[in-house]
């Protein structure tokens, strides 16, 4: 589709505007329309749930968290100082990219139907998760039951960096 | 009619390019406010288009409308930070 062109376009230049603009809050105003890109990009390709929490939390609520970062930290940082980029960088970040793009090159297409994940894992939970798991959505029983220590220690995880910021954020005391 | 949809969804997404201009070049603060809110503006619409195009309507008008409120509280965010804090670059 013709749509993906300008929509990559369009997040390539916000992350890279992000790293290179001067000040942080003019950056992090970058990051969100990052943020809202990506997030139409998880939508086209059919994640809805995915651009939904991105829409959510990543340009919303991190916006908001970065901006009270800025806020109560000093005026010191206010302006990125820029160390120049030593040479290592600049041969083995393309030379990776490459890599990563010969990787990619094996991997099946969006969607198709040959796909070793398309022909062994999705029909066992499509046939079985009703009868073994008795929760009429699959992705739920995916989520909670065939996958449900991850689900748990995911929670944990957030749950402890939730506890972390508030420790961090609150007012007052020591 | 799909073809049509596409027009309008490249064509929304090309008006979000040259906001993003704004955003990235704007010499001061208010005017990177104005083209990030004009970019969620073009964002609701173009989910919205994508749903009907999806014909999954109903999704994706919540997204969307998730997108608005949080919108919301973050140009309210914006608004305090600068409050407070005050432009000191220009």
């Amino acid at each position: 589709m013709t749509i993906e062109i300008p929509l990559l376009i369009l997040l390539v230049m916000t992350a890279a505007g992000a790293m290179l603009v001067k000040d942080l809050i003019s950056s992090v105003f970058i990051l969100g329309s990052y943020s809202f890109a990506l997030s139409l990009v998880w939508a086209l390709l059919g994640a809805v749930d995915v651009a939904f929490v991105e829409a959510v939390v990543g340009a919303g609520l991190a916006t908001v968290f970065f901006l009270l970062t800025l806020f109560r930290t000093t005026e010191k940082d206010d302006v990125i100082r820029r160390p120049p980029v030593p040479w290592a960088a600049i041969i083995g970040l393309p030379l990776l990219g490459l890599l990563l793009l010969y990787g990619a090159g094996d991997l099946p297409a969006f969607g198709d139907v040959s796909s070793p994940a398309s022909t062994h894992i999705s029909p066992y939970y499509l046939e079985n998760s009703v009868a073994q798991t008795r929760t009429p959505n699959v992705v739920t029983a995916v989520l909670m039951d065939y996958r449900s220590f991850d689900t748990f220690i995911e929670t944990i995880v957030i749950f402890t960096a939730g506890i972390a910021c508030a420790l961090i954020l609150r007012k007052g005391g020591e | 009619m799909s073809s049509f949809f596409v027009f309008v969804l490249v064509t929304l997404t090309m008006l979000m390019l040259v906001y993003l201009y704004r955003v990235i070049r704007g010499p001061s603060v208010f005017d990177r406010v104005l083209g990030l809110n004009g970019i969620s503006t073009k964002a609701i619409v173009l989910l919205v288009l994508l749903g009907t195009m999806f014909e999954r309507v109903d999704m994706f008008v919540d997204i969307s409308t998730g997108y608005a409120l949080l919108n919301l509280v973050g140009a309210l965010a914006i608004a305090k930070f600068l409050e407070e804090r005050g432009t000191s670059e220009k």
